[in-house]
């Protein structure tokens, strides 16, 4: 079998794990859903780390999946060059394992936010943002708790520097606003690159708008295509 | 080897937001309670054997390095008392 296999780390608790696997199908990406305990495949060529609850939120969000085994596997394989990209849950973990800096904790609002956002593509030449062009405004939805982007004065300072910034919340306009900040993130952040391009975390979901008859927004599967 | 429980306090660093401390500040407020700010941090108490307290506050400290605070955004301390 060719082709590019993408495992869909499954911890206990994720739950968006099927939804990542059915939208990458759609955009033509041979993926599986791989159980933390039994580690990766030796064929895979692409790492999802989905959304859900794993181990209930304990400590922090994603603290617990972070520091599963398996994220050795996956920190091995994303300095490899492997792509990797944390969605929500999986954007707590990538965060909290040292995958991504900063980290994501409570919403300013302190409530569970479920809502269309809007994000600028803030680079087009990254794995992930090949189908857009800087600048773009997609619509992708949020589902979470916890998606307060935070990070150190100094650290904030070197992320812009080194244009690791990938997503920022913004409205219809693609204006980095407050008013457009759902969670209080700093600087508007959504989501973030790693050390590599080739590593990213988002809080918002693009699984869930790629396929056409699941609702408002087909938006998110250009990031899905990074895999293809 | 000594009998010790090392507490490790966690904390937000200053300035960084807490909503969940200012939601129970408001709840306290609503109940009649005059309060200037409220703080919230986690407590964890480490049951542990080490050879001197300093080894177990250094083995307190190091789980809160590698697990119990996110560098990010959290501050710790460490105390050892004899059990």
């Amino acid at each position: 079998m060719g082709g590019v296999t993408v495992a869909v780390v499954q911890f206990g608790g994720s739950n968006c794990d099927r939804d990542a696997v059915r939208a990458l199908e759609h955009v033509g990406v041979d993926a599986e859903r791989v159980w933390h305990g039994d580690g990766l495949p030796a064929d895979t060529d692409g790492i999802v780390l989905p959304g859900g609850f794993s181990y209930g939120d304990y400590l922090r969000a994603g603290a617990m999946a972070a520091r599963d085994p398996i994220m050795d596997e996956v920190r091995a394989a994303a300095d490899e060059g492997v792509p990797v990209i944390g969605i929500c849950n999986g954007a707590q973990i990538g965060s909290e394992s040292g995958l991504t800096p900063g980290a994501f904790t409570t919403n300013a609002s302190a409530r569970f936010q479920c809502e269309p956002v809007r994000l600028r593509v803030e680079r087009a030449d990254t794995p992930w943002t090949a189908a857009y062009d800087e600048g773009d405004v997609i619509e992708v939805p949020i589902a979470h708790g916890e998606g307060r982007f935070e990070i150190g004065e100094s650290a904030h300072a070197d992320l812009v520097a080194d244009d690791r910034v990938l997503f920022r919340y913004c409205d219809a306009e693609g204006n980095v606003t407050d008013a457009a900040n759902p969670n209080g993130s700093t600087d508007n952040v959504a989501g973030v690159l790693g050390e590599r391009e080739t590593v990213a975390v988002l809080m918002p979901h693009p699984e869930r708008a790629t396929l056409p008859d699941l609702g408002r927004s087909t938006d998110g599967a250009g990031i899905l295509t990074a895999f293809a | 080897m000594t009998d010790y429980t090392a507490t490790v306090t966690v904390r937000l660093k200053r300035g960084v937001l807490d909503p969940e401390a200012e939601t129970t500040q408001q709840a306290l407020e609503r109940l009649g309670f005059d309060l200037d700010d409220l703080r919230s941090a986690d407590r964890f108490e480490v049951d542990l054997d080490a050879p001197d307290a300093d080894e177990a506050a250094e083995r307190a400290g190091e789980m809160a390095e590698r697990l119990l605070a996110n560098p990010t955004i959290h501050d710790y301390d460490v105390a050892v008392a004899e059990r």
